[in-house]
């Protein structure tokens, strides 16, 4: 093979490498690219908001059911009330008791989910225990809140929303 | 094309004193010679299917009668998933692999691939991956149990084989993308004078829209299982929701890998079909640019239907449908593809060599395939037969009588090219109909299992099921043992030393069969061709 063509080779080569690598870095990026959008559709945790001042839609009324559980951990946690009946942009608070029955302290952290799906984008959330991790000491016992409204903007059909809370070990934080 | 004789003398002399070849074991581990390295790929590729189609004939005996006979349900899972694992990375790509290899230098006028070192180590490289994926069966805990997507939360609780099945698929990711850039290196700087691309046989040009999808997903493959093996060990949380991650997002990113990937499987069969039938029916290629157009238009909508394997995971109505148009946009280059080759057909002079019956297989095989899968790109019909047997049935349409077939005819088609001897045409044909008539027995039952509702992935179900599951099974043995007849034919056409002509088949013009002889002499075009 001349020099030439060896050269061009090369040169092909090196092209294709840096379109693989930034395919590599590509796969990575998908991770903050899907964060972003999910956040700016509203399809995790529901939408974060600061104290806001919402027109409280009182021609209707959503049903909330309060759902709670842990996913491989033996914490009790459930919610002091099961559901609530609330017009759209409508503040409540709804409290969640949960107990650690380890006999060592543990880290968790809280993830959220709502059924229908879609209904996570209409959750307004003000305070919650699932915005930070939660350490619970051996035995200890802690009754925490939520505080979040409806937005108006929920459809007219969305009669009903299952709000739930799963309690997870955070992986390598357990003291 | 070019009228020169076939015969070149001058390829055998230098061939026997020019070099002083490695012999026996040395041969192989050291080849850099593009025929040995397209030889040992589709070997292997072989070895690689029947190891595959032992772990589908136990998964059909389990599911032969309802109830659980043979295997516990977490060897079942290991099963479905390592089957899928073993024929998608190590029989159907390695086999279009050894195409490419033994193909493309010879198809371009090119006297071997560009990189002909990073050639033997893409190959050698496949293999330790392979015995990595085969070895996981055997070590406590059992092979990766989630499926070939290898979805978290699941695969995350597992034990040590998911280790080995990540590293596997590292090693085969790498040895993807050097082979990809050799491929795509040799076509861009190695053809003959006077073969410009739009000259190229479409097997070429099919091979190297490929080899650019395997260079753009194969790495964000790679990260999806890197992201896996951090979440398992380094305490990440990309999938894993206890701290913040999301498993949704993994699928996300091994579908934006995983459907480039399966046109990766069916592009070279396109581009294998677009040889034989033309020959076949002794006329050129209808449409030939609108092919190679189709094949470009495919690669690209692949990159933005992923969402259709994942309808059912709570995506925006507005997503759900951008991905269901998206994906019914891929049935028009499809369509155009196989209009071309019945338009191909179409008065030509036909004969039913065993390569034809497997392309004409293919033809109306992977059609069905293509219309159930149309069918399950519409939503709200997906959402009731995701994960069901109806989905099992539309990608073994696609992939054994698509991919596969296009394989068999392909091998059938170059073993006179490959051996210098013919194949037992009987023998052939005995295979065709075997395959042909037990694939069908096999898979187009699943499509009523599916439609009433047995999922897949599990070894037991209702007893409704049982009848389908009957005949899926006893199709699935039959399909499966007359692949050894498929292995008797090819050893028997390489020592039965019936020679064949230079151009056994007279409606074959590309450069391999005009200009090189039968067998094609280990090197070849060292003197660049002519292309007129």
């Amino acid at each position: 093979m001349d020099a030439a063509l060896d050269a061009r080779n090369r040169q092909t080569m090196r092209k294709l490498l840096v379109v693989a690598a930034a395919m590599l870095g590509f796969g990575f990026a998908m991770v903050p690219i899907y964060r972003q959008y999910c956040e700016a559709v509203g399809i995790t945790q529901g939408r974060v908001v600061g104290a806001t001042n919402t027109q409280v839609d009182a021609s209707r009324s959503v049903t909330v059911e309060l759902l709670a559980s842990s996913a491989g951990l033996p914490w009790r946690f459930e919610a002091l009330e099961r559901e609530l009946r609330l017009h759209p942009g409508q503040l409540a608070t709804v409290n969640y008791r949960v107990v650690n029955t380890l006999g060592r302290p543990v880290t968790a952290h809280a993830v959220m989910n709502a059924a229908p799906s879609y209904a996570a984008q209409y959750i307004e959330k003000q305070a919650c225990f699932c915005f930070s991790d939660q350490t619970l000491a051996a035995g200890e016992e802690r009754v925490m809140p939520v505080v979040f409204l409806v937005s108006p903007k929920a459809p007219k059909d969305l009669g009903t929303i299952s709000l739930s809370y799963t309690f997870f070990e955070s992986p390598g934080r357990a003291s | 094309m070019s009228a020169a004789a076939p015969a070149h003398g001058h390829d055998h002399s230098h061939d026997e004193h020019a070099h002083a070849h490695p012999t026996g074991l040395k041969r192989w581990l050291f080849t850099t010679n593009h025929k040995d390295i397209g030889t040992l790929y589709l070997w292997f590729s072989f070895v690689m299917f029947l190891t595959g189609g032992v772990m589908a004939l136990l998964i059909r005996a389990e599911l032969f009668q309802p109830g659980l006979q043979f295997v516990n349900p977490e060897f079942f899972n290991s099963l479905t998933t390592v089957h899928g694992l073993v024929m998608v990375f190590g029989a159907i790509m390695p086999a279009w692999v050894g195409f490419a290899n033994w193909l493309i230098p010879m198809q371009i006028g090119a006297p071997d691939m560009a990189f002909p070192r990073m050639n033997n180590w893409s190959f050698w490289l496949v293999v330790p991956a392979a015995i990595l994926l085969v070895a996981s069966f055997f070590v406590p805990g059992g092979a990766a149990a989630s499926g070939w997507t290898l979805y978290p939360p699941l695969i995350i609780q597992q034990g040590m084989s998911i280790d080995m099945t990540i590293l596997a698929v590292h090693i085969l990711g790498a040895s993807s993308i050097m082979g990809s850039i050799n491929i795509i290196t040799t076509i861009l700087n190695l053809r003959a004078p006077g073969m410009t691309l739009m000259k190229m046989p479409l097997f070429a040009w099919t091979w190297l829209i490929t080899a650019y999808l395997l260079i753009a997903v194969m790495p964000v493959l790679a990260g999806a299982v890197t992201m896996l093996l951090t979440d398992r060990h380094f305490g990440t949380s990309f999938f894993n929701a206890a701290g913040g991650g999301d498993p949704t997002m993994f699928m996300h990113i091994f579908w934006f890998f995983g459907h480039p990937e399966v046109y990766i499987m069916i592009l070279p069969a396109f581009g294998v079909v677009s040889a034989i039938i033309p020959a076949f029916a002794r006329k050129p290629l209808f449409g030939y640019a609108s092919m190679v157009y189709a094949t470009a238009s495919i690669a690209i909508l692949s990159f933005i239907v992923w969402g259709h394997h994942m309808f059912t995971v709570g995506m925006p109505a507005a997503g759900n449908l951008f991905f269901m148009y998206a994906t019914m946009l891929i049935a028009v280059p499809t369509g155009v593809k196989i209009f071309n080759w019945i338009a191909t057909m179409w008065k030509g002079s036909m004969t039913f060599e065993t390569p034809m019956l497997f392309s004409i297989g293919f033809l109306c095989l992977f059609t069905i395939g293509g219309f159930s899968g149309l069918v399950l790109a519409i939503t709200p019909v997906d959402i009731t037969l995701h994960n069901t047997y109806y989905v099992v049935a539309h990608f073994h349409y696609v992939l054994v009588s698509g991919a596969l077939f296009a394989i068999f005819a392909g091998v059938y088609f170059w073993l006179p090219k490959w051996t210098g001897n013919m194949y037992h045409e009987g023998l052939g044909k005995l295979h065709f109909w075997l395959s042909v008539i037990g694939f069908n027995i096999a898979f187009f039952p699943q499509h009523f299992l599916g439609l009433a509702g047995m999922p897949r992935r599990i070894p037991d179900y209702a007893l409704q099921f049982a009848e389908w599951n009957l005949w899926s099974s006893v199709g699935a043995f039959l399909f499966g043992f007359s692949q050894l007849v498929f292995l008797y034919v090819v050893i028997e056409c390489i020592r039965s030393g019936r020679k064949c002509e230079d151009r056994p088949w007279e409606g074959a013009d590309s450069l391999e069969w005009t200009h090189l002889p039968c067998p094609a002499p280990y090197h070849t075009f060292e003197t660049v061709p002519e292309v007129k």
